[in-house]
């Protein structure tokens, strides 16, 4: 296959990806939208397993224990189907789009000359960095009982997408000579993964948040979201994975890196001060999770915070900053560094 | 920053009276030293670093950093004060994260002692209600109190379980795991403070500077030979490797691409020796690929054109001749440079002007279409009168003073513009001399450093994820295991019932016990199948 037609290839892989999207975000809300009237999990614990020897029963972390309230009678079992086809068909939907995800970004990967990974522009680092996200809560979907996280998940991927293919869409070009060194492959993947698995932190802490606001007895929707402390809980668990992923990305081969390239390991370059900026953050968010007083509430606005200078970083700095050696937008200038530069 | 006021410790505490210097000294220590404290420093640390990512600063870009001083003269005097053109080196800024290292370390420290002990302490024995505990388990076995519980050791142990021991009488077990993350968390507070000294002797200790290289010179590494030269505090010129190395030839490779046209590929051959006389080598200096002579490392930076100009004044007298580096101005490297020639008879001459790598009119307009030399074009304004150089103060060798140089005019009364191609020679007007445009040569910009103590830091970098992996993934649990034995009225046979109850408690405050507690119940309750099939 050509360049050009590896590069089709991904462009319209990228479209179709967007559409089953779409689809499993259709199938969640059909999904959630069957749930107006649900009281909490808790209140009918019946349902939940009776069996375990322990106690305290494992939370159904908003898996397919659905409770339906008292008043429902005859229409419940129908409704707890359609519940449970519509969360399977979005789940499916959402597996068929992400392996056409990871067409687009091999196709994108292929389509460059000499060929490499799909991650050296903004564009591509998108579509990356949402691949991983969309990967990581279907990988961590059973472990951590995500089902009540998926319509979110898959509106933030395909808005995403849809930003990326309207706004940062661009041909493939060869590797600006810094950027070619095997440490793209390492130092980038590694802040792809963090940054995926922080989006999905963020969106428990998020989550955390809402619940925390309207109690846990809420009813609706929410009553699917799984307790406060199993929502800390998953959310410490994403975030304490995604904490050395990203000390390795931006603390360790960055800096190897930019000793390679750019003479000095650390330099505070506006995109190194900001990627600090969120390790700081994030390390605060780890601190207040066993400080008195910070617990919970803090400590999830926190993770937002932190989250939001982890994509004003991506964002922000590569659009407004011109000191930033990092500003690969388009337009970057091809001469590694302009001669006025120390 | 509203929990710890810098004014609290005028407070009477809660048992009143005025403080000693000695127990105020305590409370401040006490308050510096608390995980609350640690945090919001963390948060001012993050807050203290945005500044520096917005204004420019004078480390990172010095020449950016000098315009918007020029584009903001009200600004500039408030900011110097604040030291916002060098946020990182600032007094306040400093202030903070030294503030966090004395937190941290006497944060460290005595947990450090607490650990020790802790590990020389056993678990500790039984609550008296395991039931009590969040997560527990209790079921009925026909087995003996003792078989029971030594089974629970045994499961406990395979586990990897640090038993307490057994006492006379005891009808329990105490069991704990996980000690190794504390381990994780001192290493990981450690090492942070290990990246600092490393990367404080880099700064201290290390040296960062330039020079632009044109193809075919030489370069000798004394301080002189930079055109930029910034050393750490505690630097001295002894540290300086006495390499030698020639600048022997540039290759490029153009790539036309949809975003214009790339160098790709690029190289600058060098030959080195450690020292004069010593033996020569051969090194491709690239992008990434730096070079390392002794504890100095050579990077490739940037590169340009610079074309050889020769300059003869009134008197026939050659007064400049060489390679003079143009800055590329963009990726079409439309370059920008300037020639001065400040002995030239009867007048100074100044030139200044851009060099078309690949020239064409495309509608009137010059334009470089390539960014390759192969047609390259001079386009220059010419000067006289005094050029500033006499003064002593150090002048860029990218920019021509005209605040007292005139503009050389041509016939008509407008600015002259010589355009010159390779051979050209043009003669000024006034019997100023003339201008030769000889040839091209690329230049390079090679940067030098020495960062001693990187070493250090990129020890204590892995080190201190390696001990946070810990900390966050090691999870330290306690397990009991009690068995009772009870009067078996309600038992079938009329035997006596052992029950038994497990506990289990996460310290981590991530952790989710309740599987792990099914497992260790399942385990107790397999092994005693497992017997009564052996029997």
């Amino acid at each position: 296959m050509s360049n050009t037609a590896w590069e089709t290839l991904s462009d319209q892989a990228i479209g179709v990806c967007g559409i089953f999207y779409f689809l499993a975000l259709l199938a969640h809300l059909v999904e959630w939208s069957s749930l107006r009237g649900t009281v909490p999990v808790d209140a009918a614990a019946s349902l939940t397993s009776a069996a375990s020897s322990s106690s305290r029963t494992r939370e159904q972390a908003g898996s397919v224990a659905i409770a339906t309230g008292p008043d429902q009678g005859v229409g419940t079992e129908q409704k707890r189907q359609r519940v449970a086809l519509f969360g399977r068909l979005g789940l499916l939907l959402t597996i068929i789009a992400v392996v056409i995800h990871l067409v687009a970004l091999v196709g994108r990967g292929m389509a460059a000359d000499p060929n490499r990974v799909p991650w050296g522009n903004m564009y591509e680092f998108t579509i990356s960095g949402t691949f991983v996200v969309t990967l990581m809560y279907l990988v961590l979907y059973r472990r951590f009982a995500l089902a009540w996280m998926a319509p979110i998940v898959v509106a933030f991927v395909v808005s995403v997408l849809m930003v990326a293919v309207i706004w940062l869409h661009s041909e493939v070009t060869p590797l600006t000579e810094a950027l070619n060194s095997y440490w793209l492959v390492i130092h980038v993947v590694s802040a792809v993964i963090a940054t995926g698995a922080f989006t999905l932190g963020g969106m428990t802490s998020a989550m955390w948040l809402v619940k925390n606001r309207t109690g846990e007895r809420a009813t609706g929707p929410l009553a699917r979201v799984p307790s406060l402390a199993v929502l800390d809980r998953v959310s410490y668990r994403i975030h304490a994975f995604g904490f050395p992923v990203w000390t390795f990305a931006v603390l360790i081969t960055g800096p190897i890196w930019a000793h390679e390239a750019w003479s000095s390991y650390w330099s505070w370059d506006p995109k190194e001060v900001w990627a600090f900026i969120t390790w700081v953050v994030y390390a605060a968010y780890l601190h207040a999770r066993s400080t008195a007083g910070w617990k919970g509430k803090n400590a999830a606005i926190l993770a937002l915070v932190g989250l939001a200078t982890l994509w004003f970083n991506f964002i922000g700095i590569n659009f407004f900053s011109t000191t930033s050696q990092h500003s690969y937008a388009e337009g970057a200038p091809a001469i590694v560094q302009p001669l006025g530069q120390r | 920053m509203s929990t710890t006021p810098p004014g609290a410790g005028h407070d009477p505490r809660p048992t009143g009276g005025e403080l000693n210097p000695r127990e105020l000294g305590r409370w401040l220590w006490r308050q510096l030293t608390s995980m609350r404290t640690a945090l919001i420093l963390l948060l001012v640390l993050a807050l203290a670093a945005v500044p520096g990512s917005v204004i420019p600063q004078e480390g990172v870009d010095s020449l950016k950093t000098s315009r918007w001083q020029a584009d903001h003269p009200t600004l500039t005097p408030i900011y110097e004060k604040l030291s916002l053109f060098s946020v990182y080196d600032s007094p306040w800024f400093s202030a903070i994260y030294i503030l966090l290292m004395v937190s941290l370390v006497g944060c460290i420290i005595p947990r450090t002692f607490i650990y020790l002990r802790a590990i020389r302490t056993p678990p500790p024995a039984a609550p008296r209600n395991l039931t009590r505990l969040p997560d527990h388990a209790s079921y009925d076995s026909d087995e003996g109190v003792e078989d029971v519980l030594q089974r629970a050791r045994e499961v406990l142990k395979a586990r990897g379980y640090r038993l307490r021991p057994a006492e006379d009488g005891s009808d329990s077990v105490s069991a704990e795991r996980g000690y190794l993350r504390e381990v994780g968390n001192l290493v990981f507070h450690l090492s942070v403070v290990v990246v600092l000294v490393g990367f404080a002797l880099g700064g201290l200790f290390g040296f960062r500077g330039g020079a632009v290289i044109t193809q075919g010179s030489t370069f000798a590494n004394t301080i002189s030979q930079y055109d930029d030269f910034e050393p750490g505090a505690l630097f001295s010129a002894e540290q300086m490797d006495p390499f030698v190395f020639s600048f022997d030839s540039f290759d490029v490779e153009w790539q036309r691409t949809n975003r214009g046209v790339l160098a790709r590929a690029f190289n600058a051959r060098l030959t080195y020796a450690q020292q004069p006389g010593a033996a020569e080598e051969k090194y491709d200096l690239r992008v990434n690929h730096p070079l390392s002579i002794g504890d100095t490392d050579v990077f490739l930076i940037g590169h340009g054109y610079a074309p050889v100009i020769t300059v003869t004044d009134g008197e026939g007298n050659e007064v400049y001749s060489g390679p003079t580096p143009f800055l590329p101005q963009d990726q079409s490297f439309l370059s920008f440079g300037v020639v001065k020639s400040p002995d030239a008879q009867p007048g100074q001459i100044g030139l200044e002007g851009l060099l078309y790598p690949t020239f064409e009119l495309v509608g009137g307009n010059p334009l470089t279409i390539y960014p390759d030399d192969l047609n390259p074009l001079l386009s220059l304004s010419v000067f006289t009168g005094d050029l500033g150089l006499d003064v002593p103060s150090s002048q860029s060798v990218y920019v021509l003073d005209k605040s007292n140089a005139t503009q050389v005019l041509n016939d008509e009364g407008k600015p002259l513009r010589l355009d010159l191609s390779i051979g050209e020679t043009i003669e000024l007007p006034d019997g100023l001399g003339t201008v030769t445009f000889d040839s091209v040569e690329p230049w390079t910009r090679i940067q030098f450093s020495q960062t001693p103590g990187k070493e250090i830091a990129l020890i204590g970098v892995v080190l201190a994820l390696i001990g946070m992996c810990g900390s966050l993934f090691i999870r330290p649990r306690r397990v009991w295991v009690r068995a009772r034995e009870e009067s078996g009225d309600e038992s079938p046979h009329g035997s006596s019932v052992t029950m038994v109850e497990v506990a289990a408690l996460d310290r981590s405050g991530g952790g989710d016990v309740a599987p792990v507690l099914e497992e260790i119940v399942n385990e107790l309750r397999a092994a005693r199948t497992r017997v009564e099939e052996k029997q």
